[in-house]
């Protein structure tokens, strides 16, 4: 377990390693950060000063090196508009986007099973045939578009929930205040979280289900039917768990990849998270709060990964994480 | 009154265009205590015969007539909490590959108690008391370790076995075992055979041995039903169909067996291959290949002629027979 433990604490700096490189790489093709530091009327000299101040004219190398050597500090640079750490702006939104997706996540895992079991046991039921034809459509439909249409529904023409902002929040600890605690909160967070799960969900239904039909086929499975075991148990105990192995390992890179698709919901319900700052963040061509998103959406990213690994050996018997790190 | 009898039994499979009759006409019985063996090719129909007796055919095939009747009610006038509290309970079954007969999620020990909680008012304890003196019954070391492992800690031979204890869990009446030693190693194949028929003998479970090894069949079985093609061809005890097989099939497959060719001769076998059960030749099913197949052969289905302790499904035997009679 230790010996695992630490090689994917290894192979997480080596991820880690490439991201920042990547994203400190792309933060010269984002223009030029002075002309929206220093406005129109400032003379080309009083630009040239201000950019050997911030060390812009250094060689790439010598950028990066300073870089990394104040990230490994914890300092992931000043945002040029917030005047502040990029890192403490960003760990200021980021519990509002870690609310959304866990929302999001709990839409996504409470109706997938259910649907995605009930559809594989059922193939042939109009209920199979209608959820299959929705999540095509949820499938296709973008993110922004699904979301203004739940705006125009929910909050322009029935008038049953918020179309905008956070609500009422509680505040818990530090930086996180919570919209799980108030009727307000919960009202306001529906819309964007069902909005986010859209792409996630329907995909989900249909490894569920193909996954669950596969199992079904199993001889395992047909043996459980010759000991004369109730179908409940069959389809939840015997099928499911082995239908949830190969959808946790892909489930964990998904909650990653919403993360960063709240970047469009958090915009259409000016949601105050992280995906919001971002889109602000590149329309003022803030570099160092970028690269620092970047790095932090790249770092959840490793993380959800490495417990979702961690749960996998708690799932699967035949996976013994001690053995994993010989 | 027989534990099973089965009568003009049809399977059938529904393909997209046409159906395919995988068992056309199977009628057998089987006495409490009794062991039968159900021989053939691959794709002659035993595994089919197997599956039915639990009404547990994979789509799509279905039962399409005929009765199978065990312990005087039929199986395939049975609702499915009916079927439920048979299967495992009265009929256990013994599939091929242990390797994946098990649930590789599940331990041991779960997989054994809930086949007794789902048929009995148990606790968990006391469930697993049961399995571990089960699993003492086929001499699995240990037996209190087990319940906690799961399968893919333990040997095929010692899978085997346990799916062995699992079928005698409820003291059922029948064990169905589908080519049980298949898939194991040879050396372990014998043991397993030979713990299967000393539990049957010693629980008076009557048992049907599904197999394509004639061998075998000669030291469990008491009686032997040939299977070719969906049919049964030849029925009788097997000392009498090992000894003197009268279906020209019967004699090929015991001619092929590698003992009845001296040592340094090329083996004997039939020539061709069994049709595929879409392309059943009209008449008899084995015409194309037999050595004596006549015009009669090519047309007509054969009737069951019995001649002694022998069933048999021949044209030329049936001649022979009748000669004969008429002879004395």
């Amino acid at each position: 377990m230790f010996a695992y433990l630490v090689k994917r604490l290894f192979q997480a700096a080596a991820v880690m390693f490439v991201i920042s490189l990547i994203s400190f790489a792309i933060q010269d093709n984002l223009g030029d950060p002075l002309r929206e530091l220093v406005g129109q009327s400032v003379s080309e000299e009083t630009r040239d000063e201000l950019r050997d101040e911030l060390g812009l004219n250094d060689p790439f190398l010598v950028q990066y090196g300073r870089f990394l050597g104040n990230a490994v500090r914890g300092d992931l640079g000043t945002s040029y508009f917030f005047k502040e750490p990029a890192l403490t702006v960003i760990l200021k939104k980021l519990p509002a986007t870690l609310e959304l997706v866990a929302g999001a996540t709990i839409i996504i895992i409470g109706l997938s099973i259910p649907l995605g079991v009930y559809t594989a046991i059922k193939p042939n039921s109009i209920m199979s045939r209608l959820i299959m034809g929705i999540s095509i459509v949820g499938i296709s439909v973008p993110v922004f578009l699904t979301a203004i249409g739940m705006i125009f529904l929910f909050s322009v023409e029935l008038r049953w929930l918020p179309s905008f902002g956070r609500g009422d929040t509680v505040d818990v600890i530090g930086y996180w205040s919570t919209n799980f605690l108030t009727l307000d909160g919960w009202q306001h967070i529906l819309l964007p979280s069902v909005a986010l799960a859209s792409i996630m969900l329907p995909l989900f239904i249909r490894l569920i289900r193909s996954e669950m039909m596969e199992t079904l086929q199993s001889e395992y499975v047909r043996y459980a039917y010759a000991k004369g075991i109730a179908p409940r148990r069959i389809w939840f105990v015997h099928a499911l768990k082995n239908t949830l192995l190969p959808v946790i390992t892909v489930g964990g890179v998904q909650i990653g990849t919403m993360v960063a698709y709240t970047i469009l919901t958090e915009t259409v319900f000016q949601w105050p998270g992280m995906g919001f700052m971002f889109l602000e963040a590149v329309n003022r061509v803030d570099t160092p709060l970028i690269v620092a998103y970047l790095i932090v959406v790249g770092f959840i990213f490793v993380v959800t990964n490495t417990i979702v690994d961690l749960i996998y050996g708690l799932v699967n018997p035949t996976v013994k994480l001690s053995r994993m790190g010989a | 009154m027989s534990l099973l009898s089965v009568r003009d039994l049809v399977v059938k499979f529904a393909m997209r265009n046409n159906t395919v009759t995988a068992l056309n006409k199977i009628s057998f019985d089987l006495a409490r205590g009794e062991r039968i063996g159900i021989v053939g090719e691959s794709g002659a129909g035993k595994s089919i015969t197997g599956f039915s007796i639990l009404n547990l055919l994979s789509k799509p095939g279905y039962i399409d007539s005929g009765s199978i009747t065990f312990d005087g009610e039929d199986i395939t006038q049975m609702t499915d909490p009916q079927l439920r509290d048979i299967r495992g309970n009265r009929i256990a079954m013994i599939f091929q590959d242990p390797m994946v007969t098990l649930n590789p999620v599940l331990t041991i020990g779960q997989q054994m108690v809930e086949t007794l909680q789902a048929h009995r008012r148990l606790s968990k304890s006391d469930a697993e008391q049961i399995a571990i003196a089960k699993l003492r019954e086929v001499y699995i070391p240990a037996p209190e370790e087990r319940l906690a492992q799961y399968p893919h800690e333990l040997s095929g031979g010692m899978r085997q076995r346990i799916i062995i204890a699992i079928a005698l869990l409820l003291d059922p009446q029948l064990i169905i075992a589908d080519e049980p030693t298949t898939a194991l190693d040879v050396t372990i194949q014998a043991d397993i055979m030979e713990l299967l028929l000393e539990l049957c003998q010693s629980n008076k479970v009557s048992l049907i041995l599904i197999t394509h090894d004639l061998g075998v069949v000669s030291q469990m079985t008491e009686r032997t039903l040939v299977v070719y093609a969906g049919r049964i061809i030849e029925a009788g005890p097997t000392r009498e169909i090992i000894n003197d097989p009268q279906h020209p099939y019967s004699q090929g497959l015991i001619n092929a067996l590698p003992q009845q060719t001296p040592r340094g001769e090329k083996l004997k076998q039939i020539p061709g291959a069994m049709p595929a059960l879409s392309a059943v030749p009209d008449g008899c099913a084995f015409n194309p290949r037999c050595s004596f197949a006549t015009d009669t052969c090519r047309k007509t289905v054969p009737e069951v002629t019995r001649i002694d302790h022998l069933e048999v499904a021949c044209h030329e035997v049936r001649r022979h027979h009748e000669t004969e009679e008429v002879a004395e």
